[in-house]
């Protein structure tokens, strides 16, 4: 087989892997893959730019990521966001805390074992898969950016035009329902 | 005596920036007391790691695996 069929059939297997990761971040599935498109299209015109082979993948991500970016930008013009400033999902969090700040005893965290053997569950990334998504949107785009992305929360403010506070307050909100919600939906399962 | 729910916030802190030593001091202080609290900032960190691998770096090491 000559590399650029390779490349084109690594593409191919990469793509499912593609269009979860912008779905993350778009949270709209015909825009994430538009966007995967646009990256591969990019990756094929581009062959010739890429040198390594081991990275290959990791190559068109960055490539994604770019395009994800813009797409972001375009949405955020467009579309009229909420506000992120006011994510209103208060409740979630405070339902998992007493008045006075302890844990509900019904939201305590149990232990999830080992992370290695957690990632290695085919169940986890389908319930870490189902969690992002009932993440409400600033939310999750916020913490796309931020752990998936790997932007720093500095570039994060510049790219969404928000305050480091805010963004702080929003990952804090969205790990605490994050860690609730495979907690129910993983855990649960796991021990049943 | 700080509780459980502002632990939680500098335990995602941690996650964003370096904590001041103030910061340091007393959530370190507060998990040494707290077992849900040290499970939560578990999986804090594992919420950290899989979204890493959930990207391309996870690529990466499956690459060296399979070629």
């Amino acid at each position: 087989m000559n590399e650029k069929e390779d490349r084109l059939q690594r593409l191919t297997a990469v793509r499912p892997r593609l269009v979860s990761f912008a779905l993350m971040h778009l949270r709209d599935r015909s825009q994430a893959e538009d966007a995967v498109q646009e990256a591969m299209m990019s990756a094929i015109e581009k062959n010739e730019s890429f040198a390594g082979r081991s990275g290959y993948e990791t190559w068109v991500f960055g490539i994604l990521k770019y395009k994800i970016l813009d797409a972001m930008r375009v949405q955020k013009r467009h579309r009229r966001w909420q506000p992120l400033e006011d994510e209103d999902d208060d409740d979630a969090i405070d339902r998992q805390f007493q008045q006075n700040g302890r844990w509900q005893e019904s939201a305590r965290p149990s232990s999830w074992g080992e992370p290695e053997a957690a990632f290695e569950t085919e169940n986890f990334w389908q319930v870490f898969d189902a969690c992002m998504i009932a993440l409400p949107d600033n939310a999750a785009r916020v913490f796309s950016l931020r752990e998936l992305m790997g932007l720093s929360t500095d570039d994060i403010c510049r790219e969404l035009d928000i305050k480091e506070n805010n963004c702080w307050v929003i990952l804090h909100r969205a790990r605490l329902r994050l860690r609730a919600c495979i907690e129910k939906g993983w855990l649960k399962e796991e021990t049943a | 005596m700080m509780m459980c729910k502002e632990a939680t916030r500098l335990m995602s802190l941690r996650q964003d920036r370096p904590l001041t030593f103030q910061e340091r001091v007393s959530l370190r202080l507060h998990l040494s007391m707290c077992g849900a609290c040290r499970e939560c900032d578990r999986q804090f960190t594992l919420l950290h790691e899989a979204g890493r691998r959930f990207g391309p770096e996870h690529d990466a090491e499956q690459d060296d695996d399979g070629h």
